[in-house]
């Protein structure tokens, strides 16, 4: 089992008070395996994957535990976590096109970074790591400014996993791109994982549905917490969860523009983080919901890996 | 690259040629009849030496010449270096007056800027390091560049030279001593120089200090330091990157800034009666001395020209994108 991540909790420090922004999300991904995270935009997935690696200033670890390939990983310790960091677990950010240094040559860049961690550089390593994703050793002596969005992404995602993490977590890598770099940039992380450059991967997004095409399995959040988790193949065509139901049901068929696959079609919004209701954090656009919502539902296993959190699974 | 300085050196060359056109421009259609007003104004009281200058200065304008030989004339002997006779100091010429006052002045403000913006910069990057540093810095920088260049000079002159006795308050060396090259001269030429160039440097400082510590604090907060640091990179290696990219952006606010510091200077000349340019234009405008302002400003011009296109320069050298634009890219 690579990662298990049980009951983590992580808030935003704010002068309103806190943002719970994570609140009590436990899970695994086993080794090879590749986890979608798929729920609207602020229900905690960028706080996920960041907690898995680095915190930043305003992050404050609550509780909860992590673990990697059996060792504990120190979410909360930032000097601690540095051994892991690179090394072991990686990260493809969301602002992955602004995420190189303008004044740097790539390859300068990436020798210094490696320099600093304590590793040289394998220049025909580098050099068939950026054929893999399609790019030329050129790129190494380019400015990022000389390069084009998607030629960026796919540069960040070879730097980020050139010591063969454990963990790499890959934030909406594919958000910012046209509908074929798109392709290109998820079929290059899956590839990655084949080859066993990466071990398992959190591989978070909007895009529902290409996340069920990637993914091994697909883990929704709503509103800071687990909603529903399940194989890929039955996330899509057997849900639990009414949020999960929603989803699927705003997708539009095959063959329609993906772009309008957002997960935008649904009316309602969620409840504030600041201070989340009690009960059940989607009982205010749920069709289903009653009394015994008002209590928060437990995470059950309703069958094998498929968990969801709802009276009425 | 070539293409991309000689498109620089062109703006450069026609800024010129403006400025010295509207320098030309001025005398002849100002109404009345600017020779006899000068002469009038330059209070000479002999007939003789009244005679000599009308002659000068008619030939000198040329009046009696189409307008565009006139053009032609002036840029003729602006490029021979003749600025024509100070009235002010007549009959000495205005370049000569012109190259006895620019030492000063060169003196003052090369030093003051560069000092300024070096260790401006570095008090700036060290007080976006640490926090003790940064409350002491951060107020103190406002304080200064809120400060007007006039404001702090007369504050030194009453501070330290007239209430410590320290420094001398006024002019660029003794009264009683000739400039020459001597140590003694040197000296005392040094001990004059100190309050004008502190007054200089202690603006110009706060302004660069406030301005690094806050481009280092947003480049620390950028996505590129986040990755790094992500990516478990040492904070030396991040704060290096950040410290680079911030001295890109001061060394434009340097270029654009020189207008500023240049007319700073000018000012601080004149509260401390300093023996350079801009002492030259006061006692120009007060003697009515034309051609002295206009050799002057001439020169002024030069001289922001100059240490622009030097900035450019510079700013190749250390920014790669400039250099791989001019390349030609991709
Ligand atoms: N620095 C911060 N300070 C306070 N609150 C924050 C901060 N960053 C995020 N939040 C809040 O935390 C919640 C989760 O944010 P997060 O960035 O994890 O969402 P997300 O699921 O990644 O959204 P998106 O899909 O838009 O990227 C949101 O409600 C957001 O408002
Ligand atoms: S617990 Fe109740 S409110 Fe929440 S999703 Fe299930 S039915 Fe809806
Ligand atoms: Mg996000």
């Amino acid at each position: 089992m690579t990662l298990t991540v049980d009951d983590l909790r992580v808030h935003y420090r704010t002068l309103r008070g806190d943002v719970r922004a994570l609140d009590g999300v436990s899970f695994t991904v086993a080794d090879g395996e590749i986890l979608g995270l798929v729920g609207e935009s602020g229900c905690g997935k960028t706080t996920l994957g960041k907690s898995l690696i680095r915190m930043d200033g305003r992050m404050r670890h609550i509780g909860g535990t992590v673990t990697l390939d059996g060792d504990d990983v120190p979410v909360g310790d930032d000097r601690a976590m540095n051994a892991f960091r690179f090394h072991r677990i990686s990260l493809v950010p969301q602002y992955s096109m602004s995420a190189l240094n303008p004044t740097r040559r790539i390859g300068r860049m990436v020798r210094e970074l490696l320099a600093s961690r304590g590793v040289s550089v394998d220049t025909g390593e580098l050099h068939r790591r950026l054929a893999l994703v399609g790019l030329g050793p050129e790129v190494l002596e380019r400015y990022p400014i000389e390069l084009s969005g998607g030629m960026k992404q796919r540069t960040v995602m070879v730097i980020s996993t050139l010591l063969d993490p454990s963990l790499l977590v890959a934030d909406e890598v594919t958000s910012a791109l046209d509908v074929s770099n798109q392709k290109a940039v998820a079929h290059a992380l899956v590839g990655l994982r084949d080859r066993g450059l990466v071990t398992s991967m959190v591989f978070i997004t909007h895009d529902l549905a290409l996340t069920s095409h990637i993914a091994d399995t697909v883990m929704v959040m709503y509103a800071g917490r687990l909603a529903e988790k399940a194989p890929a193949g039955v996330l899509t065509t057997a849900p639990r969860h009414p949020y999960t139901r929603r989803l699927l049901a705003a997708l539009p068929e095959a063959g329609v523009r993906r772009s309008q696959g957002r997960l935008s079609g649904i009316e309602g919004s969620p409840p504030s983080l600041l201070s989340p209701p009690a009960g059940c954090r989607f009982r205010d656009r749920c069709p289903l919901a009653d009394d015994r919502c008002a209590e928060q539902p437990p995470v059950v296993e309703v069958a094998p890996r498929h968990h969801v959190a709802c009276w009425k699974a | 690259m070539r293409r991309y300085f000689a498109r620089k050196l062109l703006v450069y060359v026609l800024t010129f040629v403006f400025a010295v056109t509207v320098n030309w421009m001025i005398p002849r259609f100002m109404p009345g009849d600017p020779v006899s007003a000068m002469i009038s104004r330059a209070r000479v009281s002999q007939p003789e030496a009244v005679e000599a200058m009308r002659a000068y200065y008619n030939e000198l304008f040329g009046f009696d010449r189409p307008v565009w030989e006139q053009y032609l004339h002036f840029w003729g002997s602006l490029l021979q270096g003749d600025f024509g006779l100070s009235i002010w100091v007549f009959p000495q010429p205005v370049s000569s007056v012109i190259l006895g006052a620019l030492p000063y002045t060169l003196a003052l403000m090369v030093p003051a800027v560069l000092l300024s913006w070096f260790v401006g910069n570095w008090l700036g990057a060290l007080a976006a390091r640490r926090k003790v540093l940064d409350n002491t810095v951060l107020p103190a920088g406002y304080l200064l560049t809120a400060m007007p260049y006039m404001w702090i000079a007369v504050l030194l002159a009453w501070l330290l030279g007239a209430k410590a006795g320290w420094f001398p308050v006024s002019g660029g060396y003794s009264l009683d001593i000739q400039p020459t090259w001597t140590w003694h001269f040197f000296t005392d030429a040094l001990h004059h120089w100190v309050l004008p160039f502190l007054s200089l440097f202690l603006v110009a400082l706060g302004g660069w200090a406030i301005g690094m510590r806050n481009m280092i604090i947003y480049e620390l907060e950028a996505d590129h330091s986040s990755y790094l640091s992500a990516l478990g990179a040492p904070q030396r290696l991040i704060r290096r990157y950040a410290f680079r990219n911030a001295v890109l952006p001061q060394i434009t606010g340097l270029a654009l800034q020189l207008g500023v510091l240049v007319a700073g200077a000018l000012v601080t000349e004149i509260v401390f009666n300093y023996p350079g340019l801009g002492s030259l234009i006061l006692a120009a405008i007060q003697n009515r001395d034309f051609f002295l302002l206009q050799g002057t400003f001439l020169f002024i011009v030069i001289g922001v020209l100059i240490a622009n296109f030097i900035i450019d320069l510079v700013y190749v050298v250390v920014d790669p994108r400039t250099r791989t634009g001019m390349a030609g890219g991709r």
